[in-house]
């Protein structure tokens, strides 16, 4: 029979190192009894601890997963603790991948135990209550605490790490802990009456807490099971939590039974939002008028209509299908991937960006949210009909002369019905009111082909249709 | 009027928000000696509990409750008679730092009623971010709530500073908001989300891109937004479709949704009845099947429809596809597993890590921490095969529901 005991109840070091030396010696688990140095003596146990048994040359390894619990799973407060790390230890020198099986006994309490320790070192953070001593620059901070498990040394950084610049102790029945501002130090626990009993901003923590707390919302339950009682003695909101929730029942009655009273009549009211009055059927009254848009139903889910931008003295308008995600969010057209696309084809082609007005056939964006990603969806017909009221009137306000259909849904709001690219791409068209169109790609249409080669030579159609618009461009620019 | 009255005033007054998370910003602390506070990586802290069983984390007030609108939900609106009060900048800051020091908070959830306009009162709540930050090197978490319109730089500003910006979309549906908050815009609130948005992505892009320039700072634990339910007719569907596209379109963190609670003081247009908590919470648990789950919104609940009170959204869509059952827990996928009533995610981890090396059985189903009587009609293991019957049966439901109890605090 091997009686080993440890130097404290979190000697972690001092169990790794005899675990390891008793498994190198076959000692199985029923032959070694645990304890620690001057605690709770053993019924049977022997007047000496056995030494600790020279390691041979062999060497065993464990898995890190395993360590890890280990080392949170020794702070339990629970007595059979070592006895069940070293069973696990040895089961797991034959078996590596026990640690994986959550339904063996021993792994599932280790996990238990662990659990239950981390959650103490959590509740140890959060209900830690600091009450000053001293004030201003001398101030010194200590609070009380009672931790269920051997905590201390475990959550003492975090307190650490968070109260850099002031001096604190935190004193608790079995070790307290101490911040100087530059190290962490543990002395002996101490007796609760060692703490300070009162905090002059305990009062005004209370106040805060009757605050916030909604009467007509009573949860009693679900305030214990993350706040259990036992906490409570420490806490100093906890003395008014009693008379609050008998208060509840009455507030909330009288608030249903007060109902309304006479509404209060502030002395100025606020202005309202000013509205802009319709001058003319210029671009800015358009702009403002299809913010409000409900002709087709894809304003619901939209952020914003994204209206067309450019000088109204363009002579060329470029017709896109519809914003995508970024132009929805930025309310601006072609600000996205195919944005920068046209921008680099329109700059090779030798158009003048700032000199042409930018728009879509549809001006809302259709989509279908997929967890995080929102998927375009094509419009229409019944919407691109809808949307053409607007296409139809930013035609009559800028009056270009030559209008750029990009992709199917731009040639259909254009020619005001379904209208294949392939047969028209390319070539200037007469439109019934005398203005030329010219119909080609969209260019996401280009972002999509996933053949280098094949991208490559459509971007060359689609700088090559851009061109026709570039002369178009530059005859003006001579005439002016 | 003293800081405590103060306090009392404008606590009350923002106590109808429904969030209060600290969690998922970055990871940061005060040990290079300047300054004070951290924030805890992975989740946030909760200080206490309020006996309506929610955690108090940040101390959430608002600056002023003092407010030119009159949204007819809300306590503090402009026709409301309750008491005003305004912190001054340093009062707030004084308060914040003094409760941090006791550990008593997490941070800052700072909100405002909406005075003069949008522009200067979002420089008023950004100046005490900024005098918490730049004055104190205060560390801890502050959560900022993003007025509708402000002007860009501001919100630049404001996401320099805060952890968490939010904006409320208060209703489910456009209409509501037309029909209780006049003043409010739905068009502008998602205008401002689209707006930041595209700023959290800027700074996303900025974080992952190997260059040498230092990454732009923008709100790390990103946005979110609350709804409140119960004030207008919107079914359940319609506020999960809702739920749906804001995720999607602004990448929210989180919507949290408030059941329409009486306020002292109300409108006589709204219903001043107990609030629907039992409705919030399955709303709570259809959004978490949404977000974590792989559920899509009308999976959950049909259009038009309610999600039903007495059993919980999972286990009523596991009933109405009996035909997908039972499982076999040994051999199912992750996909499938997840569908199964009582399967958390962190249960279907463990069954997928454990049956690498052996059978799962029905012993161990506690060990998983499982709820066995909510699991075992639609699972198979190595020794349970439910009896067709079972699955078939009409009263099925019965099983599940919670049994008749009285009424109580159970304190």
């Amino acid at each position: 029979m091997q009686y080993i005991t440890l130097d404290t109840e979190t000697d972690f070091e001092g169990w790794r190192k005899a675990a390891r030396s008793l498994v190198l010696h076959h000692i199985e688990p029923r032959d070694i009894t645990w304890a620690v140095q001057g605690g709770e003596a053993e019924l049977f146990a022997p007047p000496a601890p056995s030494p600790i048994l020279e390691v041979s040359d062999g060497t065993f390894n464990v898995s890190a997963k395993f360590v890890e619990l280990a080392k949170a799973a020794i702070l339990h407060r629970d007595g059979e603790r070592f006895a069940i790390l070293y069973r696990l230890l040895w089961r797991l020198k034959d078996n590596h991948d026990l640690i994986e099986v959550a339904t063996d006994p021993d792994v599932a309490q280790i996990t238990a135990m662990t659990r239950a320790v981390h959650r103490d070192e959590h509740k140890m953070h959060a209900f830690v209550r600091f009450r000053e001593i001293g004030r201003e620059r001398a101030a010194h901070y200590v609070a009380w605490f009672e931790p269920e498990h051997h905590i201390v040394e475990l959550a003492a950084p975090f307190f650490a790490k968070r109260f850099a610049d002031m001096p604190w102790s935190i004193l608790t029945p079995d070790l307290c802990a101490h911040w100087d501002g530059h190290a962490l130090s543990f002395t002996p626990g101490v007796g609760k009456s060692e703490a300070p009993g009162e905090d002059r901003l305990e009062e005004t923590w209370r106040r805060y807490y009757a605050s916030i707390f909604n009467p007509a919302r009573l949860k009693v339950k679900a305030m214990q099971t993350e706040m259990p009682k036992k906490y409570w003695r420490n806490l100093p909101e906890a003395s008014i939590i009693k008379p609050l929730i008998e208060d509840a029942e009455r507030m909330t009655g009288a608030m249903i039974a007060n109902a309304a009273t006479d509404p209060h009549k502030p002395q100025k009211r606020p202005e309202a939002p000013m509205k802009r009055k319709p001058a003319a059927d210029d671009l800015e009254t358009l702009r403002e008028e299809a913010a409000h848009c409900r002709a087709c139903h894809l304003y619901k889910d939209a952020t914003q209509t994204v209206f067309g931008e450019g000088p109204r003295s363009a002579n060329i308008m470029l017709v896109g299908e519809q914003p995508g995600d970024k132009e929805d969010l930025a309310g601006h057209p072609f600000v996205g991937p195919a944005g920068q696309m046209l921008d680099r084809a329109l700059e090779e082609a030798g158009v003048d960006r700032k000199k042409v007005y930018v728009t879509n056939a549809v001006k809302h964006f259709k989509f279908v949210p997929r967890g995080k990603i929102r998927l375009h969806q094509k419009p229409t017909t019944p919407e691109i009909k809808a949307c053409r009221q607007w296409y139809e009137r930013e035609v009559s306000a800028i009056k270009p002369e030559l209008i750029v259909a990009m992709g199917a849904t731009a040639a259909q709001s254009v020619f005001g019905k379904i209208t294949p690219i392939g047969k028209t791409r390319g070539r200037l068209i007469d439109l019934p009111d005398g203005r030329k169109a010219l119909v080609t790609v969209h260019p996401s249409y280009l972002l999509r082909l996933p053949d280098p080669r094949a991208k490559a030579l459509e971007y060359q159609r689609f700088v090559e249709d851009l061109k026709i618009a570039a002369g178009l461009q530059k005859k003006a620019a001579r005439a002016a | 009027m003293d800081v405590q009255r103060k306090l009392e005033i404008l606590a009350d007054a923002a106590k109808y928000d429904a969030s209060c998370a600290s969690s998922g910003t970055e990871k940061r602390d005060s040990s290079d000696g300047k300054g004070m506070g951290s924030t805890a990586p992975g989740m946030g802290i909760c200080h206490s509990y309020a006996p309506d069983g929610r955690c108090i984390s940040l101390l959430k007030v608002l600056l002023t409750n003092a407010c030119n609108y009159d949204c007819l939900y809300c306590v503090n609106r402009a026709s409301s008679n309750v008491a005003r009060a305004r912190f001054t900048i340093d009062e707030l800051v004084k308060l914040t730092l003094d409760f941090y020091r006791r550990n008593y908070i997490e941070g800052l959830f700072l909100s405002s009623g909406i005075i003069r306009n949008p522009d200067y009162t979002m420089e008023q709540v950004v100046s005490v971010a900024r005098k918490l930050r730049e004055e104190h090197h205060f560390r801890g978490y502050i959560h900022l709530k993003t007025i509708p319109e402000a002007a860009d730089a501001l919100i630049a500003e404001a996401g320099k500073y805060a952890d968490r910006l939010s904006i409320n979309i208060e209703m489910p549906q456009e209409t509501s908001l037309q029909q209780f908050a006049p003043e409010k815009d739905v068009r502008a609130i998602r205008r401002t989300m689209g707006r930041l948005r595209l700023k959290l992505d800027e700074a996303e892009d900025s974080r992952s891109a190997k260059t040498k320039a230092k990454p732009q700072r923008f709100a790390p634990a990103g946005q979110s937004t609350q709804m409140i339910v119960g004030a207008d007719s919107a079914t359940d569907h319609t506020i999960l479709h809702t739920s749906a596209n804001l995720y999607g379109s602004y990448r929210l963190r989180r919507v949290y949704y408030s059941a329409f609670s009486p306020i002292p003081d109300a409108s006589r247009a709204l219903p001043l009845v107990q609030p629907p908590l039992l409705r919030e919470h399955r709303l709570y648990q259809a959004d978490w099947l949404m977000r974590f789950y792989g559920f899509d919104v009308g999976e959950i609940v049909d259009e038009r429809a309610m999600l039903p009170l007495e059993i919980d959204p999972k286990l009523a869509w596991a009933l109405r596809h009996r035909d997908r059952f039972p499982l076999d827990v040994n051999r199912a996928s992750r996909e499938e597993l997840l569908r199964v009533p009582g399967f958390g995610t962190k249960a279907v981890e463990r069954i997928i890590a454990t049956r690498r090396t052996t059978t799962i059985r029905l012993s161990d189903l506690a060990r998983l921490h499982v709820p066995r009587h909510k699991a075992l009609p639609f699972i198979v293991l190595s020794d349970h095969r439910p009896s067709p019957h079972r699955l078939d049966e009409a009263r099925l439901i019965e099983r599940f529901k919670p049994k008749a109890t009285q009424l109580g605090f159970g304190f």
